[in-house]
């Protein structure tokens, strides 16, 4: 199929952003601008998936040592108080610097010399296999590791580990979205970049707090409004976004498929849908047409508890404008009914003709780095390189072909990321190795996750720091920050980026790709695993997505560097990239149309009850990302936010900073209450970057979306009472013979919520 | 109004405190931030604004007004600096004068500490680290012009009223376009003076 390819007009630049100069004093991507004896290194943020570009401050010593914000296309100079401080990490007293091993929980962690690591994982992964069969152990991957260590995370499961079980933490973020995109477009990946916001007429934001998780995506939405387009946001509290825009909708968590129904079926009722759009490139529309007759706007309010009226106002705003645009994150994807939520919101888009256009267009935001890159080269545990599916013969085939292996070798599909913690649990699973993810803060039901992991014979983790998970491992191996190996990720608009290494890792420290080549070495498949850096590993990874769907052909180091980032697919060397998708209404399924599914709504998987009478949901905060375990070590971030609290409606009757606990069916814990009026009456809030006692996932619910296996993150049942005092933060974990990090333990036991959690409440008493 | 200046738009910030943290990492006061961040109805609204120093211009910046040491000195610019650190005794005159509640005073150090429009950066043509970073725009750096250009329809204010004195600023504030009060009410209304009634 052909795209009609538009190159980004380099004349889109979000406002006020056109009279900075970079301080590289040169083009942005070009290498190494030198000024006052220190280097500018241009690389991109380590954290969210809107990837904006900065530069590292190394000085005459080699060491980062600041921050300069870079005039790349994404950000423009933009930068938020993560990016800002992100380069603290590299060269933090927490780092670890040598491997740590023990042979039972119940002994110390020793610093061992790399071999003795390494050999006695070998010998483990040997003695659990052997014993149990090869799926007896499993990996587990992250989304903040580049894509080369992605692509070696997929091909090390199943060519050196010979597993079936390998899956990675962007289970826990996005997949939801994929699984829609996949069904409804053949391809999964937004459809617009980030500059179509600045062109449309109405943007819809479900489910994300764009102020606080994309701070920097603001710019766009900012933009947009500057011209006059209208702004829906679709989210149980009133965010910075929320607060501004034209309507609010503060549904009940857990009902956005019912209200998109609704909406779709108003827009149905005033004539507004784009017939001509719906007779030439979609099928499923009649069934879906009948589906959402379903969902008059009556019925739909009760459900989600909000006026009828806004529904009617949401279906004429959105269908009447000339471009519209729908976005939308983890709050419609969290949800035993992810791919439902997402499909609902395809369904209006496709309906009132809204894709494929310069302002027109649906997608979703990534949540991690590579949230997008993470999950196209078969860290997933149906998916091989370029998002090809590995219960599709022709595709083991071909990915057969280039690892040079006989396809009966090859592991059919595993499970999911919570799927294997419940196997640790039925020792199904006996051995792990854990890279870049920390599951016992970012995986819902804690109690559930600690004894799988407890269970476990043995249990590996690489880490830079050790985080919660690494700290009950068996082995940790020391590896390095974003910023000491480089590599590429793709972003929200699946633009993809090079990272550029600023510093050498400090003495003791190795790469993930370095840690993979030399456990496959001594795992007698050392031949398929000769890669001495990430640029090898892309070239396998360029040729492994040649002619498949997410193409990364045209894509080598030196292009990136030259042009910035560029949006697959992208199929030569010469080919621009693509930053819109359907393009003329053509989709990536062989018929070229959108298929539009049948959506219907069913109620959360955790029932209220009296006893459990409110929602709970949890989301982040704008100081922290995913698990803490980079955030919590920084000091600038900890005093903006030490701590989580729970917010709760002044018609609770607490007051700022009493101690509240938290009920739900998996356990309680304590927090101080904000008390805001940013919240729906019947929904508490808690931020979940912290660790057990103050765990919102200790409180959530591990039920699953059954298609995309992603857990209800966003709606439990829950109670709440008064409470004697609230839980203390703990200090993360560090490594034997390091203290705790002074600067990042100021105001960690305080017992009142933050002062400025984004102004949703005051920590002085009322 | 300075010719080239900061322009705070309350309407775009949400809070996150990027403007805050990057205050941090300017060269002139290096991990120490000069930003205030402020709610304006926190527990109601996620309203926020970032303060920075604002460099009265009329009457001459009240903090070097009432400065026993002359520490604080104005650039032909308009900008006001910081407190010469071979001068400040650290006496927290500047920090009572100041009507928007901007300089600190480093106990310890015994010295003034404010925002100084990023001296370290204007003075090679690049931005002030906050307005660089923020990533909403609710501060900008530029011109008027550069702003009404990027923002049509903007309206701007830069003196602000404290009981009877009328302050003029060097960084302006956007005000709403259909409600332009001149001068902008600035601080709290004086109600009572001595324990009198005054309203």
């Amino acid at each position: 199929m052909s795209t009609q390819r538009i190159p980004l007009d380099p004349s889109l630049a979000p406002p006020g952003t056109r009279n900075f100069r970079d301080a590289g004093g040169i083009p942005a991507d070009q290498w190494h601008a030198d000024q006052n004896g220190e280097t500018l290194v241009p690389t991109h943020c380590c954290f969210c998936g809107v990837q904006c570009g900065m530069y590292l401050r190394v000085d005459k010593g080699g060491k980062v040592f600041g921050v300069e914000p870079r005039n790349h296309d994404i950000n423009r100079m933009r930068l938020c108080p993560k990016g800002i401080n992100a380069y603290q990490q590299v060269n933090h007293p927490d780092r670890l610097t040598s491997p740590l091993m023990r042979r039972s929980r119940d002994e110390p962690f020793k610093e061992v010399s790399w071999d003795e690591a390494l050999d006695h994982t070998v010998a483990e992964v040997r003695r659990i296999q052997g014993a149990h069969g090869n799926d007896a152990f499993g990996l587990l991957g992250g989304a903040s590791l580049y894509s080369e260590k992605t692509y070696l995370v997929g091909k090390f499961a199943r060519v050196a580990l010979k597993t079936r079980h390998v899956d990675y933490n962007g289970r826990l973020c996005m997949v939801s979205a994929a699984g829609a995109n996949k069904l409804a477009f053949g391809i999964d990946r937004a459809g617009n970049p980030f500059s179509d916001i600045l062109l449309t007429d109405c943007l819809l934001i479900a489910g994300s707090n764009v102020g606080e998780c994309f701070p920097v995506m603001t710019q766009y939405v900012w933009g947009a409004r500057d011209r006059g387009a209208s702004l829906i946001v679709v989210d149980p509290r009133e965010t910075a976004v929320a607060r501004t825009a034209d309507v609010h909708v503060a549904l009940k968590p857990g009902t956005d498929s019912a209200f998109f129904n609704a909406v779709l079926g108003v827009v149905i009722e005033e004539g507004l849908t784009d017939e001509a759009f719906l007779a030439d490139h979609t099928t499923g529309w009649a069934e879906v047409k009948a589906t959402v007759a379903q969902y008059p706007p009556a019925r739909a309010a009760e459900i989600c508890g909000i006026p009828a009226s806004q529904i009617v106002q949401v279906a004429r705003m959105f269908a009447g404008a000339g471009n519209a645009m729908a976005m939308h994150a983890r709050g419609v994807e969290h949800h035993s009914q992810g791919v439902e939520n997402c499909l609902s919101i395809i369904n209006l888009c496709t309906a009132t003709g809204n894709l494929g256009k310069p302002g027109a267009g649906y997608g979703t935001i990534t949540g991690q780095g590579n949230g997008q890159g993470g999950r196209e080269h078969g860290q997933k545990s149906d998916l091989l390189p370029g998002g090809r599916s590995i219960m599709n013969e022709e595709h083991r085939r071909q990915i057969c072909a280039i690892w040079g292996i006989e396809e009966s070798e090859l592991p059919l599909a595993g499970t999911s990321m919570m799927e294997m913690v419940w196997q640790m649990q039925r020792r199904e699973i006996r051995g792990l190795i854990g890279i870049c993810n920390n599951p016992f803060v970012s995986l819902p039901n804690y109690g559930t996750v600690k004894e799988g992991y407890d269970t476990l014979e043995f249990h590996a983790q690489f880490d830079f720091f050790l985080s919660e998970t690494a700290a009950n491992a068996h082995v940790v191996f020391p590896v390095t920050v974003w910023a000491e190996d480089e590599g590429v990720m793709a972003n929200t608009e699946a633009r993809v980026v090079k990272h550029n290494k600023a510093q050498e890792p400090p003495a003791g420290v190795r790469t993930d790709t370095w840690v993979m080549c030399e456990l496959a070495r001594r795992l007698g498949v050392g031949d398929k695993f000769d890669f001495p850096g990430s640029r090898e590993v892309f070239e396998e990874l360029r040729t492994a997505s040649a002619g498949t769907v997410n193409d990364y052909y045209g894509i080598t180091y030196e292009r990136l560097e030259e042009t910035g980032g560029i949006a697959w697919p992208c199929p030569s060397t010469d080919h621009p990239g693509t930053p819109r998708l359907f393009e003329g209404g053509t989709t990536f399924h062989p018929d070229g149309k959108v298929h539009m599914q049948v959506v219907e709504w069913h109620p959360p998987m955790d029932a209220y009850t009296e006893e459990y009478p409110l929602s709970l949901t949890t989301g982040r905060t704008v100081a922290h990302f995913l698990s803490g375990n980079q955030t919590r070590r920084l000091g600038a971030l900890v005093e903006q936010t030490p701590r989580p609290w729970v917010e709760v409606h002044p018609s609770h009757g607490f007051r700022n900073g009493d101690p509240v606990r938290v009920i739900t069916r998996r356990g309680s814990e304590v927090f101080p209450a904000l008390v805001t009026e940013a919240i729906r009456p019947d929904t508490v809030f808690i931020p979940y970057h912290w660790p057990v006692p103050t765990a919102a996932n200790a409180l959530t619910i591990d039920a699953l979306d059954p298609r995309s296996k992603i857990p209800e993150y966003k709606v439990c049942a829950a109670r709440i009472e008064s409470a004697e005092r609230v839980d203390e933060v703990p200090a993360p974990p560090t490594a034997p013979g390091h203290e705790a990090y002074p600067e990042t333990q100021v105001s960690r036991t305080d017992p009142l919520p933050p002062t400025a959690p984004q102004g949703r409440g005051t920590a002085e008493r009322n | 109004m300075m010719g080239r200046t900061i322009f705070i738009d309350p309407g775009r910030c949400i809070g996150c405190q990027a403007c805050v943290s990057a205050c941090r990492e300017c060269d002139s006061h290096r991990g120490k931030s000069m930003i205030h961040l402020d709610y304006t109805d926190p527990g109601m609204s996620v309203a926020s604004l970032p303060t920075v120093c604002m460099h009265c211009e009329d009457p001459v910046a009240p903090c070097a007004e009432v400065c026993p040491a002359d520490a604080i000195l104005v650039t032909a610019d308009g900008v006001v600096q910081q407190a010469d650190t071979t001068r400040c005794i650290g006496c927290s005159n500047c920090v009572n004068a100041c009507p928007f509640g901007v300089p600190k005073i480093d106990l310890q150090a015994k010295l003034q500490m404010k925002c100084n429009l990023c001296y370290d950066r204007t003075a090679y043509g690049l931005a002030p680290m906050c307005a660089t970073v923020c990533p909403t725009g609710a501060l900008f750096y530029g011109t008027l012009e550069e702003l009404q250009a990027e923002r049509p329809g903007v309206q701007v204010a830069d003196s602000f009223v404290f009981g009877d004195v009328v302050v003029q600023t060097g960084v302006a504030m956007v005000v709403p376009a259909d409600k332009v009060q001149w001068p902008v009410p600035g601080g709290l209304p004086v109600v009572e003076i001595n324990g009198v009634d005054v309203r």
